[in-house]
């Protein structure tokens, strides 16, 4: 899959999280993460984030995301949501991704 | 028998706090909604939260459903894909006008649940009827499918149509709502109403989920929790019903397990639908914690 | 060193002081401190010009320590002022003995790096001011003590007031001072009559002159050193809302049905019981369904206590309660009616809740409904820290009604946000274990182990019930386990039980 554009997928509202997903002028996976549950959920939700874009088969890419106390399921689907948008896809989704 | 379908709060599937609490509330069904309740520009994002919670998240016994868009929109096919992938129990089409519509959305189901290897079937119906080509084709409607489990009404939509607006005491609704009620027994399925807005106004909620009980509705439409103590209240059996249906079931349990043909008690007949809907009452009974199994009821 | 309930109190912190042993581990005689005050003679007039005159008036000197109520809750000027003036004049190294503190104090920061102020004794901390100390503003460890133990402390000394300050909505110039009467009105002063019957120095700041004399009064002239005149004792909308109302929110909600049937159902709801209900949220709601049940039942209350809302008034002026014992007012319905009603009476803070006199007015409770941010698989319950290990609350009356109350339930939902409310260990422990009965949450029920009889009691009743193992284990299937918070060596705060021992110290947050 490639990047078309930048493209945000998610909200400021509390239990949301806003994912924000661009190209990596650098190689690899790049993450900046603000978010209220810092120190309790920091290190799961960079995981989740990542496990997400393995998932989709995407080596490189920036995330900037807002955390506001978003579950694993909601940082999936945010995550999933934001990387289709910004490679234009809107069909054929991997399901799988979230299994 | 069949579930209890008394309240189906409706939640909007773009609300991760909200999909994440919904199930607490104690409603017999929830309705993630990505039609009316979704922005256009957000029905994407809406499609896979909604898919994720409903794989992911545990909501005990409450029936989950999910309200596509149309298959006349851009959206309808992926939402129904996403639906059945994540084992959504019902799909709820929203304006459903011929019994083609039903059969058009069911053939996307059915290809859907033979790609990913989902039980054919298994994925129930509803249909939304809100407009007069719904309301004069209902019965068609309704026995379309062997998934259809109900037929709701969409009053916002159906009152626009017929040129009129929503009144307090709910007479423009009269037609459709015989109408709906009518379909669904014929055709064996539960009837569902509307959604009651003013979630502020108690004794207008009430008088309208009294009315409908009236009507032969089997439940109602919800948009706020507070609204779904009312409904199960009021839908729950009187004492001596209970009493009443508790002896019937009884004496027909006896009899059957007697292997007599036929029931009676107190020197009446009892037939298979008054039993049936003894049975119907004990589970309403049950539901709110009046009847016990095996509980003699006292006043 | 780790006291009864496995709490490590480090040795530096501990010193002279006790650890904590029990609800009511200290069983032997207290001897009661006595202030060093100046006589007043006929003629001499109390009324000052200004602050500054007070404060050089009172002796105020280095290293003493002064004192404020919170009965101006956000909306308090005096502190603020009173410290400033105090900063101008030179004075240094002052110990700071407010019944609590709240976002409106954030002013005190720059007082403390500039060594105005060099220890703290409160119940709570909030905001900033409370964001700087976890992080490590304070050489010394903040005192945090419950309502009842900060009377305890002022009674036996341990507090030795020099000079408190002490603003009233009303007052005359020879002392006599009210919490109604005036333009920003809090209705009772509770907190306040103790400073002001122990304290060196007492300064009554009022912007409400009024005729002499100011009767009946909550604060007595003979207790009275001078009165100054200001312009504005605080801002009333911030001091008391207008009617407190009842939460919409459908979870808070539920979790106060659930609380309410579990108190019907608990043995201690019958005609002549006593209750104390919270402020807000869920603590509050449980007061509409009770109301419901004592209507149906007819069962009516002997007595409730504690803060006071416009929904405890009500239910007095309906016949429902026969008593009002009132420490603070929240709102302008419960100031009216502390003017009003006979049968509405002010307390301070020893008779409502210090466990060192006689019996204080929480030994008689029945039932107490209390809120809480933490609660931990052994009930014990945390409300001065967030989950990051930073302060944010106030110890109050918390640990004090939960003690000496029959019932004690804490409501809280199991998550809020992405944070979960039921722990292995709570970050800090206010209240412990053994005082918590139930545990009320928006799934259903957790009774504590200990108490059998309501485990037997309510075997039948149609709650969800669960034990708090699984309740936790439910949390952590919806959000995961949480990365324990690191903290530093350092100990910015020490919790104090009532009774004066340590129960938990807070440590700064890396």
């Amino acid at each position: 899959m490639k990047f078309v554009k930048n493209a945000t997928a998610g909200s400021l509202e509390s239990n949301d999280i806003r994912v924000m997903v661009m190209e990596n002028e650098n190689a690899g996976i790049e993450i900046e993460l603000e978010s209220v549950v810092e120190k309790q959920f920091g290190k799961q939700i960079r995981k989740v984030i990542i496990e997400t874009l393995e998932k989709l088969q995407i080596d490189n890419v920036k995330i900037i995301a807002t955390d506001k106390g978003a579950l694993d399921y909601t940082i999936k689907a945010r995550v999933a949501c934001a990387v289709y948008r910004a490679c234009d896809i809107e069909e054929d989704f991997k399901w799988e991704v979230f299994n | 028998m069949e579930r209890l379908r008394r309240t189906m709060m409706f939640v909007p599937g773009n609300n991760p706090a909200m999909i994440k609490d919904a199930g607490i509330y104690g409603a017999d069904s929830l309705m993630f909604d990505l039609e009316d309740a979704v922005a256009i520009s957000e029905k994407d994002s809406a499609r896979f939260l909604v898919h994720n919670a409903i794989k992911t998240l545990n909501y005990g016994d409450t029936e989950l459903v999910v309200r596509i868009n149309g298959l006349d929109t851009p959206f309808g096919r992926n939402d129904i894909e996403a639906a059945v992938r994540a084992g959504v129990d019902v799909i709820r089409l929203p304006k459903t006008e011929t019994k083609e519509d039903i059969l058009a959305v069911e053939a996307v189901i059915e290809e859907v649940e033979r790609k990913i290897g989902r039980e054919v079937g298994s994925t129930r119906m509803m249909a939304a009827i809100e407009g007069a080509m719904g309301v004069i084709n209902a019965y068609s409607i309704a026995s379309a499918s062997k998934r259809l489990v109900a037929i709701a009404l969409g009053a916002e939509d159906y009152v626009t149509n017929l040129k009129t607006k929503r009144y307090p005491d709910g007479m423009e609704l009269m037609g459709a709502r015989s109408q709906i009620v009518i379909a669904a027994r014929a055709a064996g399925i539960y009837a569902l109403d509307t959604v009651y807005s003013d979630v502020d106004n108690e004794e207008g909620f009430k008088r309208e989920v009294e009315l409908i009980k009236q009507l032969g509705f089997d439940g109602k439409s919800v948009i706020n929790p507070k609204q779904i103590k009312p409904v199960h209240e009021i839908y729950a059996p009187t004492a001596q019903e209970i009493r009443k249906s508790s002896d019937i079931v009884s004496a027909a349990r006896a009899a059957q397990k007697e292997g007599l043909g036929v029931i009676s008690l107190n020197g009446k007949m009892i037939d298979k639908p008054i039993i049936e809907r003894a049975e119907r009452l004990l589970q309403l009974a049950k539901a709110v914690g009046l009847y016990k199994e095996g509980m003699e009821n006292e006043e | 060193m780790r006291n009864s309930i496995g709490r490590e109190i480090p040795e530096n912190i501990i010193m002279d002081r006790k650890l904590y042993e029990g609800e009511f581990s200290m069983n032997s005689t207290v001897a009661k401190a006595a202030p060093v005050i100046k006589p007043v003679n006929p003629g001499e007039s109390k009324l000052l010009d200004n602050i500054e005159e007070a404060i050089v008036k009172c002796g105020l000197k280095d290293g003493m320590t002064i004192s404020f109520h919170h009965h101006f809750r956000e909306g308090d000027y005096i502190q603020n002022m009173v410290i400033d003036a105090i900063a101008k004049l030179g004075i240094k190294n002052l110990t700071l003995a407010s019944s609590s503190l709240g976002s409106v104090h954030k002013p005190l920061i720059k007082h403390i790096k500039d060594g105005v102020i060099t220890r703290i004794t409160s119940s709570g901390l909030r905001g900033a001011l409370a964001e700087e100390i976890s992080k490590g503003l304070m050489e010394e460890p903040v005192i945090i003590r419950s309502h009842g133990g900060r009377a305890r402390a002022i009674e036996a000394g341990d507090i030795k007031i020099d000079v408190a300050f002490l603003g009233a909505p009303s007052a005359d110039v020879y002392g006599n001072a009210s919490g109604t009467g005036g333009v920003g009105n809090c209705g009772s002063l509770g907190y306040a009559k103790i400073d002001a019957l122990y304290a060196n120095k007492v300064v009554i700041l009022t912007d409400y002159l009024v005729d002499f004399p100011n009767m009946p009064a909550s604060i007595l002239q003979t207790n009275v050193d001078y009165v100054v005149k200001i312009d504005k004792i605080g801002d009333p909308a911030g001091i008391a809302s207008g009617a407190t109302r009842y939460t919409k929110n459908p979870k808070e909600l539920l979790i106060a049905e659930y609380a309410s049937k579990a108190i019907v159902k608990s043995g201690y709801f019958k005609d002549g019981f006593s209750f104390q209900t919270g402020t807000g949220g869920s603590t509050l709601a449980v007061s509409r369904f009770l109301r419901d049940e004592m209507i149906k039942e007819g069962i009516k209350a002997d007595f409730a206590l504690g803060g006071i809302t416009k929904q405890m008034v009500e239910m007095h002026e309906e016949g429902l309660i026969k008593h009002i014992f009132d420490v603070q007012d929240f709102d302008l319905v419960a100031v009216e009616s502390i003017g009003k009603n006979p049968m509405h009476h002010e307390i301070d803070s020893s008779m409502y809740a210090n466990p060192h006199n006689r019996g204080c007015i929480a030994n008689k409770l029945d039932v107490v409904v209390l809120s809480a941010l933490e609660i931990d698989t052994d009930y014990n319950v945390n409300v001065m820290t967030g989950s990051d290990g930073v302060l944010r609350g106030a110890s109050g009356g918390h640990c004090d009604t939960a003690a000496c109350a029959k019932l004690t339930m804490i409501l809280s939902p199991i998550i809020r946000g992405r944070i979960p409310c039921i722990v292995d260990s709570v970050n800090t422990v206010i209240t412990p274990g053994d005082s918590i009965d139930v545990l009320v949450t928006e799934i259903g029920i957790a009774i504590n182990p200990k108490r059998e009889d309501l485990i037997e009691r309510f075997k039948n009743v149609n709650i969800p019930q669960f034990t708090i193992q699984e309740l936790k284990n439910k949390v952590e299937s919806i959000v995961g386990v949480p990365d324990n918070i690191e903290y530093d060596e350092k100990v910015v705060a020490i919790v104090e039980y009532r009774d004066g021992s340590i129960i938990d110290v807070v440590r700064k947050v890396k």
